[in-house]
């Protein structure tokens, strides 16, 4: 008999046998990599959390970046030289108003002139853009009159599909109003429409005309009828190159080529010379002055290719000065010859001498971006959406781009330093995403919400980080074996404890009670260590029949009610100091006398409870490391006649020391990341103020507040992201030293 | 030896320290224990029947009134706080006053259902055994003496009727049943009606994507509006039958007297359940409390919230925890498999170990950006956009809702389970596995026939704590799912039955939003504490079991290193 036959008979090697060999081989093969795949996709997924957030977080940072989409010749070339040109919000169609009071509207993607109309004043003399937003223009003419004139379009659906018609209306009635009696020539122009009244100002013969006009419904025509109020007259100090009206009918500027700028107060049509100053440097000359957008602010273009961000600040004394809030250099000091701002943002574009576009924002102080062109440009503006650029070329082009700059209003700078915004004092860290009003700049700092969760950390583990450590050392060290079997899962349950409900008890039951015993909270801290102390003392001294009643290591048990009694009493102390002291009530006393802002829910009521929340935290881990000392090294010291607590001080302190700095990282992780304790516990207001009776917002509360209604893909939700990805390096870093250290504690005491 | 000791002599020996060490657990211990009387004592006393008293009280601004109330709460308030507010007190008197929250119910006779009341301006109170206590569906309670009970307009029991709380409570049971039957088919028969409803209008919708019309596939369109018309018919029915339940349950009325005197008449369709708190003796309060407490567990919120029971809310917790579990338990383990047994050990293992490890201490409310980025809005979106079409612009899983919110926790809770799985594997001694493989079984057999069974109690102690902390866990559910009031549960009679795209409740939130966000925090606050007590005692019941299994883990293994 061969050898596989005697395998056969024997029932090995069989080739069913061999096929379920093979069968096992192969499953096992398929097992290992699917365990594998598995085990790797787990913790890739893991990863992937980081990624996404950086995914999600990186447009902010991302530069602007444009597109030409467009090129066609000028359109209705013959109507004359562009003063301004216009995109529709969708950018389908576009304008240009010409200096001949031509205004053209086109196919903005080829340049096929729609409709051609000319303004009915007389010959344009001046023009001046009364808002970017409604595409509201003034116009001056030669006769001595202003007419008014908004573009805009007729929207209507045909089968789905939207059809656009031009539509041109008149503001202030299709009859030119007269500036000047005589007739003269208007050179300059400026005008603002508000709901019930309008300014209007020209510069007729080296002389500053204010009309000013109360708007009313006119019963016939629906439209409005604007009837002239008052009227003067002033020549202002310096020559006028720059007029301009801010849209709220509040302030006049006047500038001049040099850069010389006179403000004027504006009462109806009274208008009173607030100050003169220079908004360039002293040798450049201004090129451009436009308002951004808002009307705050003023933007000075220069000569040597700069801008410079002027508004009025309100002063000590109550009276507005304009201040240089920043300024911008752009490219490589070429002339900026135009400026156009964004017509919903806090943003600006500039083309210079050599034809090159540039795309700022002001608060974040961000330059998005520079681009070449064309040699030379003539006239450009932004769309309404800050999704486009229009520009007219020298050579009697016009290029259309696509602009995609979605988050330039944040930077690091705007994120993390204090930005100075307009009608604000001076700079601040503020932190403001949203408010009713529509002309409102969310504000993003990070600052005031990292402070927050810092501080709240802070008290957290003021309170914390003593009772922990000192409880945990004990009962690794002194404890009675018996007591400790009982003490410890009962303080490490406590971890699991949901901090919603530690929440809705500070909240609602802790923060009261502190606001009406608040001297008692803070009397129960010197009263229980007095008590423990006297109590201590007093015990040791006592006879050693009931001394020895109680086996040592049991200490924690007879402190309970002494604990319970001293606190008692400070609870009890506290109304009649509080009426011999405070006026009967500390918290007001504290804001009425002691000048002390004081919330109801405050850090010291998140610290309390956020505090309850991370001690069995440190707790567990500090013990641990405490217990994990090797009893050799302690053993030896007491046979060297130190005493128990000289020993736990020089020598197993010391070897788990790094273990107690891990159980405070850890700890301070989690007080950091902690939602809804703070959320439950603080009035969430995001102030900086270091005061421990005033509340906070932290990083975590502000993302569970504000995130879920946040616009998917905006700078919000983004923002809102980028705080959590703070948070999750912040606690991914505390974390790691921590288990690194703790790494090499384990290393360490297995040498020993 | 008994040398004195002296304070010097003490502070030198260290021995103070001691004491203030042994302090810091006291006090912790203190913390803790004194944390879950609070909880226990408040969220237990809710359910207790507290006896109404009649009184009269003069108010703050020295008028005399009839007061029914029960009391809620008392408590010392200093004399100062109360003159801030407003009393007239006499310079020479106590230095502090008790002060009783008192509930008057009736808030659509008074306005208030609750108010303070200073014990010294409640005088001769009373406990008349006629009070009877009414909790209506909406409005809160109502408090007052039974005048007349009315049954279509017609009168009959009244005040001198010996019988007339049977008469009374009896009513209310048959209300009882009916409005128990309408809620059935408003619910039951109608949900699932209208649930038809909507598929076969998603299914037009599908069919007019697919470029189909009525024109040119006649026999879809005629499938559909008959399914259509027979659910009509089917509401028709239903809904005569629900008009016919109406209208017997506005059969009858009661009248009743508040405090102020004036007669109420009050419509029984509205009535919960009449009691009367001062005539029940000890058996029946503890009747009362187990029945107000069955009520909390089994019944839904009435009234905002702030009434009635949390049942979505458990079984929202539940449903949630479950698909977490179903989620968590084969990555969690497969996870640690591959930690512990295939990969190769060094360097790049015990970095990954860091890193699984630290991910259980990044914030939770993280997570929820996470997840709402992207599972709700990335993955959900694409869901959506392939298997959904028919259903835009209103999103399907393109939303948050329990399947994210799983899907979230179960990333959260992940961590957690690979740790205690890798540390069950590591437990299993090195002989097992060599005896298993000398024997010619492969990797995987070993594994499944030997290793898994043996480190079983090791992944369940890490699914244990899984569930407890995805259980207590608020703040990235406030993202992904959760709300303060679901319609329906996510798990009915309904094709397909498990729905994972609806919105849910949860214990957790459901603290967080009556506590903080509720119109009527006061009356909402009792119920949140007996919510706050039944999930901590949930919490903690699962980490004592994940506690026990552990060392229970740990003696087997003992005995067999022996």
């Amino acid at each position: 008999m061969s050898e596989s036959q005697l395998d056969s008979a024997a029932g090995y090697n069989t080739a069913a046998v061999k096929a379920r060999q093979k069968w096992r081989l192969i499953q096992d093969k398929i097992a290992t990599s699917l365990v594998t795949v598995g085990g790797m996709s787990v913790i890739g997924a893991v990863l992937l959390i980081m990624f996404y957030l950086f995914y999600v977080v990186a447009p902010l940072f991302a530069p602007a970046s444009m597109e030409e989409v467009g090129e066609y010749a000028v359109p209705a070339q013959e109507a004359g030289q562009t003063l301004h040109l216009s995109l529709e919000e969708k950018l389908a169609s576009g304008t240009r108003i010409t200096d001949q009071g031509n205004i053209v509207y086109f196919d903005a993607k080829t340049g096929a002139v729609t409709q051609q109309t000319a303004v009915t004043g007389g010959q344009p003399t001046a023009w001046f853009p009364v808002s970017e937003y409604t595409n509201t223009h003034a116009f001056g003419f030669d006769n001595g009159t202003m007419q008014l004139v908004q573009l805009g379009y007729k929207t209507t659906y045909i089968d789905g599909v939207r059809q656009l018609a031009p539509k041109i209306e008149y503001p202030l009635g299709e009859d030119a109003l007269e500036l000047d009696e005589d007739g003269s020539s208007v050179s300059k122009v400026a005008a603002v429409i508000e709901e019930d009244e309008a300014t209007l100002v020209g510069l007729v013969d080296g002389e500053v005309v204010l009309s000013y006009y109360t708007l009313e419904e006119s019963f016939l025509s629906g439209g409005l009828a604007a009837e002239l109020d008052d009227s003067s007259r002033f020549t202002p100090s310096i020559a006028v190159d720059y007029l301009l009206i801010d849209p709220l009918g509040d302030w006049l500027y006047v500038a001049d080529k040099e850069g010389h700028v006179e403000s004027y107060r504006l009462y109806g049509a009274d208008a009173n010379l607030n100050e003169k100053i220079r908004v360039v440097a002293a040798d450049d000359k201004l090129t451009d002055l436009r308002f951004l957008r808002g009307g705050i602010s003023l933007l000075a273009a220069t000569q040597k290719g700069k801008v410079h961000q002027w508004f009025p600040v309100r002063d000590a004394n109550n009276e507005y000065q304009l201040a240089e809030v920043r300024d911008f250099e752009v490219g490589d000091g070429a002339a900026i010859s135009a400026l156009a701002t964004e017509h919903r943002r806090k943003g600006f574009v500039t083309i210079d001498a050599d034809g090159v576009l540039g795309v700022f924002y002001t608060t974040s102080r961000r330059e998005l971006m520079q681009a070449k062109l064309a040699d030379e440009l003539v006239s450009f503006n932004i769309a309404p959406r800050s999704n486009a650029v229009i520009a007219e070329t020298a050579t009697g082009k016009i290029k259309l781009m696509d602009l995609d700059n979605e988050h330039p209003e944040i930077s690091l700078s705007s994120l993390w330093g204090e930005v100075w915004y307009e009608s604000y004092p001076e700079p601040a860290h503020i932190w403001q995403s949203s408010s009713a009003s529509d002309d409102f700049e969310p504000k993003y700092s990070l600052t005031p919400l990292a402070f927050g969760t810092f501080k709240a950390a802070f008290y957290a583990m003021l309170l914390a980080l003593p009772l922990a450590v000192a409880g945990a050392v004990y009962t690794a060290y002194f404890m009675a074996p018996s007591m400790r079997k009982v003490v410890k899962p009962v303080i490490e349950i406590m971890e699991a404890l949901p901090t919603v409900i530690l929440g809705f008890l500070a909240g609602l039951w802790l923060a009261p009670l502190m606001e009406d015993q608040l001297l008692a909270a803070f009397l129960v801290v010197p009263m229980v260590l007095v008590a423990i102390l006297v109590f201590g003392f007093v015990w040791e001294r006592s006879p050693e029949k009931i001394r020895l009643a109680i086996p040592d290591g049991w200490q924690p048990g007879l402190l309970i009610p002494v604990i319970i009694i001293a606190a008692w009493i400070a609870f009890a102390l506290d109304n009649p100091i509080e009426n011999a002291f405070f006026d009967g009530n500390t918290a007001q006393w504290l804001t009425n006398v002691a000048g002390i802002d004081y919330d109801q829910r405050n850090a010291l009521v998140v610290g309390f409870a956020m505090g309850f929340a991370v001690i069995p935290t440190i707790f567990s881990i500090t013990e641990d490391a405490v217990f994990g000392v090797p009893k050799h090294l302690s053993n030896g010291s007491l046979a060297l006649g130190a005493t128990p607590w000289q020993t736990l001080v020089r020598v197993v302190l010391p070897t788990a020391s790094p273990g107690m700095f891990s159980a405070v990282m850890i700890g301070l992780g989690r007080a950091v990341g902690e939602t809804m304790i703070v959320l439950m516990a603080t009035g969430n207001t995001p102030v900086m103020d270091f005061n421990i009776f005033e509340g906070m917002r932290t990083l975590s509360a502000n993302i569970a507040v504000e995130m879920p209604e946040s616009e998917v893909g905006s700078s919000h939700y983004r923002i809102l992201f980028l705080a959590g990805l703070v948070l999750f390096i912040f606690t991914f870093m505390f974390n790691t030293i921590a288990e690194l250290v703790r790494q090499r504690l384990r290393a360490k005491y297995s040498q020993l | 030896m008994s040398e004195k000791i002296t304070v010097k002599t003490w502070f030198e020996s260290g021995s103070p320290w001691v004491w203030l060490n042994a302090g810091g657990v006291a006090v912790s211990v203190i913390l803790v224990i004194g944390l879950i009387g609070l909880i226990a004592s408040r969220g237990l006393g809710h359910f207790w029947p507290a006896p109404v008293f009649e009184a009269s009280f003069t108010n703050q601004f020295g008028q005399q009134e009839t007061l029914i109330a029960e009391i809620r709460g008392s408590e010392q308030v200093k004399t100062q706080r109360l003159r801030e507010a407003g009393f007239q007190l006499p310079e020479d008197g106590p230095e502090s006053y008790v002060r009783h929250q008192v509930k008057t119910g009736n808030r659509d006779v008074v306005g208030l259902d609750f108010r303070f009341a200073l014990e010294k301006d409640v005088a001769d109170r009373t406990y008349p055994e006629d009070i009877v206590v009414l909790e209506r569906t909406e409005w809160g309670n109502f408090y007052g003496y039974l005048v007349e009970v009315r049954e279509n307009g017609k009168v009959v029991a009244t005040e001198n009727d010996a019988n007339r709380f049977d008469v009374l409570e009896e009513r209310i049971a048959r209300v009882r049943e009916l409005r128990h039957e309408s809620k059935e088919i408003e619910k039951v028969d109608i949900g699932a009606i209208n649930h038809g409803i909507e598929r076969i209008r998603l299914k037009t919708r599908g069919l007019e994507l697919d470029g189909k019309t009525p024109e040119n596939a006649p026999q879809a369109y005629a499938q559909l509006a008959e399914k259509r018309a027979e659910l009509d018919a089917d509401y028709k029915v239903l809904e005569e039958r629900l008009v016919e339940l109406y209208h017997q349950l506005n059969r009858d009325s009661v009248l009743m007297r508040v405090m102020d005197g004036q007669v109420r008449e009050i419509q029984l369709s509205k009535a919960v359940v009449a009691f009367r708190p001062n005539a029940y003796g000890f058996f029946g309060k503890i009747g009362h409390y187990f029945e107000k407490l069955w009520e909390f567990v089994a019944d839904e919120p009435r009234e905002a919230n702030t009434e009635g029971g949390i049942f979505p809310a458990i079984f929202g917790t539940i449903m949630m925890v479950l698909v977490m579990t179903v989620l968590v338990t084969p990555f969690g383990v497969v996870a640690a498999l591959y930690l512990r047994e295939y990969a190769t050990q060094g360097t790049v293992t015990k970095l990954i170990r860091v890193a699984v490890n630290n991910l259980a201490g990044v914030p939770s409310i993280v997570y929820g950006v996470f997840g709402l980025g992207f599972f709700v809005y990335f993955l959900g979106g694409s869901i959506d956009a392939l298997f959904f079409p028919e259903a835009a612009p209103a999103p399907v899983f393109g939303t948050p809702g329990l399947m994210w919110a799983s899907l979230t926790l179960a990333l959260l809770t992940l961590p957690v389970v690979i740790v205690s799985t890798e540390e069950g594997l590591a437990r299993i001694p090195r002989a097992v596995r060599e005896g298993s493989l000398a024997l010619g079984a492969t990797k995987i057999e070993t594994l499944m026939r030997v290793v898994i069974p043996m480190a079983s109690p090791g992944i369940m102690t890490g699914l244990i704590l899984a569930v407890a902390r995805a259980a207590g866990e608020v703040a990235p559910l406030m993202l992904v799912g959760v709300v303060k009031l679901a319609p329906s549960l996510p798990l009915d009679g309904n094709y397909p039955f498990l729905h994972l795209d609806r919105k849910f409740m949860h214990l957790g939130f459901h603290i967080y939003d009556v506590g903080f966000q509720s119109p009527n925090v006061e009356a909402a606050r009792p119920l949140v504490y007996a919510t706050a007590l039944l999930l901590v005692l949930l919490i903690i019941g699962l980490n004592l079991a994940a506690v026990s299994i552990r060392n229970r883990l740990r003696e087997k293994y003992r005995a067999m290193e022996h």
